[in-house]
């Protein structure tokens, strides 16, 4: 997939009033997330953080999966832009009274809320809202479909320390199979033109995915000497069924991110890690704190990221 | 004396090996010798058949009219309409309602119901275990004597080889088929479509088609041991073919179906995460299409049935892995298997295809019925094999409306359903 010039991308128009995933996405749409990102992310430096742009606008935050980072960075986001927001959170609402989705769905929307922001422990939660709403929807992370914004601000934060994406390697490692982080990465890194390997065990990183563009290994010390970035994906080991391996020391040994091997990696290597992270597991303590770490940079500008997909996407919905 | 003739139409009976054009005479509501017309005090009433296909009653074997237990989805009354309006006379109703028919006394009430509000033939199939539980055997030969066609514990496996090893033989002595839908249960998971490209690109979990092979040659091995038939339900990957083929070349007592809609389909209807396209097996690859229509073609796969599966709308409407499984088929079977198997892919002929719906299922649950024999019963199905018509679940008999077929072109279709004698659907 070839990228967008930049002459290209600025005559790319914003359509849509949902963003479900970074699969239908093309090119050049990351790409006018990105470059919006740039603008909001250059009013976050500013003394008064705060736009107009979704002045009387109202969003919810609609997550039926706990969630702090996410939940806080859109709510964030969403008062930099002015909009008025609520949060429902899974205990709080009626789904736990047996009220169907799709009634409140239609609850919040008989509400005029304008934007529903939305995490879900069902893949597809986000497009089944999306068809039966006039609100926008916005996907938080749908089972392990997508988490389209965690995409976005992980190629935002790529773009931003090598000037590009085309070109680089990139390896994310970790439990592929059941992970929304890594789809959406796939998805954009490979229309942005970076060549992509997933690295893991056999049995959470299955060799369907090379269908999708991708390398696929199992060996993380062959790896390391070629990524330009890597990118580590939590162990969810508290959600895993123990068959999938055979327990963290064994992982640990195979696949994580140890100061030894890190030794292979290039010296300009991003390390990247959507956090939560498990110190000591996926990756050693001091490595996540260090000079090639990036990840607090994701956090900075994941903000950014979800101010411009609300705007483009809030602006739709109007 | 009450008697109808239908003129001229193209008479295919697989039983007796007829296919000719000519008229058929009914009556008193059994098939009558065209001599015992002049016998006839009254005028009969008169069917003009030209250009279709007069065939005996179809029979569907496995269809869910959900009474007793959940009358909101269908009842044996709607259910049977929508039997009639697809060509179908004769049902046989899966055991997983509420109470399950794993005793006699539901058994009875299905076929007391059957018989005060159905316009088809109703037989009920009785469950291999208590409250299809899969833990202890459910009383099979009570069953057998209220009148069960088979056994089966369908929607549900039962896990345990043991369990199912004596079911098996206890239903040869009774002289029941045995029916099963092939599930392993911890190969399958939480699966609820194809292991494969498209489950892992929408990351929803995958429902590998080993889950279903390894219980396929689980029943082939007990149908040889046992010595007695095991029929393996809506059968859906490329590997059960190859097993089942294999196997009855080796003379093994084993046998398969096969739904429409697993022909028509394929897992990338998933797509747009839409539960009308959630069913149990999923639906799989077009190379698993393949094999199936060669199984039909070559003779492995025996039976055609529909495994009309209805759920309110409030039901399906929900988050693809919270929706149930399955979808209505019984209005739109015939028409998808003609389209597909006759006319697209040339797999079978009419005359095969009528034989699958009638002689094929009749051997297997030892049923009266599926002939066009003088005597026999008058269940007699019209078809058009040409007819193009479009689906329009507005105009559908059955209480639900789940499928992914609305707005379909179809080529064939039944256009009078007769049962004993009496029209219960022209078109």
């Amino acid at each position: 997939m070839q990228p967008l010039s930049a002459e290209q991308t600025m005559t790319t128009r914003w359509n849509r009033k949902d963003l479900l995933g970074l699969r239908e996405l093309s090119a050049g749409e990351i790409n006018l997330v990105l470059e919006t990102a740039d603008a909001f992310k250059q009013v976050g430096t500013r003394e008064i953080k705060k736009v107009p742009a979704l002045r009387g606008k109202t969003l919810v935050n609609f997550f039926v999966e706990p969630s702090t980072r996410t939940r806080t960075s859109f709510e964030l986001a969403a008062l930099r832009l002015s909009a008025d927001i609520i949060n429902i959170s899974a205990e709080a609402s009626s789904l736990t009274k047996g009220e169907t989705l799709k009634d409140t769905a239609r609850n919040l929307e008989a509400l005029h809320a304008d934007i529903l922001v939305i995490r879900h422990s069902s893949a597809g939660a986000p497009q089944f809202l999306a068809e039966r709403v006039s609100s926008s929807v916005i996907n938080a992370g749908d089972g392990a479909h997508e988490h389209p914004t965690q995409g976005l601000l992980d190629v935002y934060t790529i773009r931003e320390r090598r000037g590009r994406i085309e070109g680089l390697n990139v390896a994310i490692v970790g439990d592929i199979l059941f992970s929304r982080v890594a789809r959406s990465n796939i998805f954009a890194l490979t229309k942005l033109g970076a060549r992509v390997t997933l690295v893991g065990p056999s049995t959470l990183v299955p060799r369907e995915f090379e269908k999708f563009g991708v390398t696929v290994s199992h060996d993380l010390e062959s790896v390391l000497p070629q990524a330009d970035v890597v990118n580590l994906l939590r162990i969810q080991h508290e959600r895993q069924r123990n068959e999938y391996f055979p327990g963290l020391g064994e992982y640990i040994r195979l696949f994580g991110l140890t100061r030894e091997r890190a030794k292979l990696l290039k010296p300009d290597c991003l390390i990247m890690h959507p956090g939560p992270i498990n110190r000591g597991v996926e990756i050693d303590s001091e490595l996540a704190d260090g000079a090639q770490s990036v990840i607090l940079d994701q956090v900075t500008n994941g903000l950014a990221v979800r101010m411009a997909v609300l705007y483009l996407c809030g602006g739709i919905a109007a | 004396m009450n008697a109808t003739i239908i003129r001229n139409g193209r008479i295919i009976d697989p039983a007796n090996g007829r296919d000719e054009v000519g008229d058929l005479l009914i009556v008193d509501a059994a098939i009558a010798d065209l001599s015992q017309l002049s016998s006839v005090n009254s005028p009969p009433n008169e069917i003009d058949a030209r250009g279709l296909i007069v065939a005996p009653g179809l029979i569907d074997i496995h269809v869910h009219l959900r009474e007793p237990g959940f009358a909101w989805k269908e009842t044996i009354a709607t259910g049977a309409l929508a039997a009639a309006a697809g060509g179908f006379t004769t049902v046989v109703c899966m055991p997983n309602t509420s109470p399950a028919a794993d005793s006699a006394s539901t058994v009875t009430w299905i076929k007391d119901r059957a018989r005060d509000t159905a316009c088809v033939h109703v037989l009920p199939a009785g469950a291999i275990s208590k409250n299809l539980a899969g833990e202890e055997l459910a009383p099979i030969a009570s069953l057998a004597h209220s009148g069960v066609v088979a056994i089966t514990d369908d929607g549900h496996c039962i896990q345990n080889h043991e369990l199912m090893r004596r079911a098996v033989e206890y239903a040869r002595m009774v002289g029941l088929p045995v029916l099963d839908h092939c599930q392993d249960y911890h190969l399958v998971g939480n699966g609820v479509v194809n292991e494969g490209e498209w489950s892992t690109l929408l990351g929803l979990p995958g429902w590998p088609a080993a889950g279903e092979e390894a219980i396929v040659m689980r029943n082939i091995l007990l149908a040889e041991l046992c010595q007695h038939h095991i029929h393996c339900q809506h059968i859906s990957s490329a590997g059960s073919v190859r097993l089942i083929r294999e196997a009855r070349a080796r003379g093994v007592k084993i046998s398969g179906e096969v739904c429409p809609h697993h022909l028509a389909l394929t897992d990338a209807s998933i797509e747009t995460f839409d539960p009308k396209f959630k069913m149990n097996p999923p639906l799989r690859s077009e190379r698993d299409i393949e094999a199936l229509v060669d199984g039909i073609a070559d003779g492995t796969l025996s039976i055609l049935c529909s495994d009309h599966a209805p759920h309110a709308a409030f039901e399906k409407e929900v988050e693809f892995d919270k929706a149930p499984f399955g979808i209505i088929g019984l209005e739109t079977e015939l028409g998808l298997f003609i389209d597909i198997l006759v006319h697209k892919r040339r797999a079978i002929s009419i005359r095969r295809l009528v034989e699958m719906f009638t002689v094929e299922p009749a051997r297997l649950l030892n049923l009266d019925a599926g002939t066009l024999s003088l005597g026999a019963k008058a269940d007699v199905t019209l078809l058009d094999p040409d007819m193009e018509w479009t689906v329009d679940t507005n105009l559908f008999r059955s209480l639900s409306h789940n499928t992914p077929f609305s707005g379909w072109k179809l080529r064939g279709r039944a256009v009078r359903t007769i049962v004993a004698g009496e029209t219960v659907f022209a078109l």
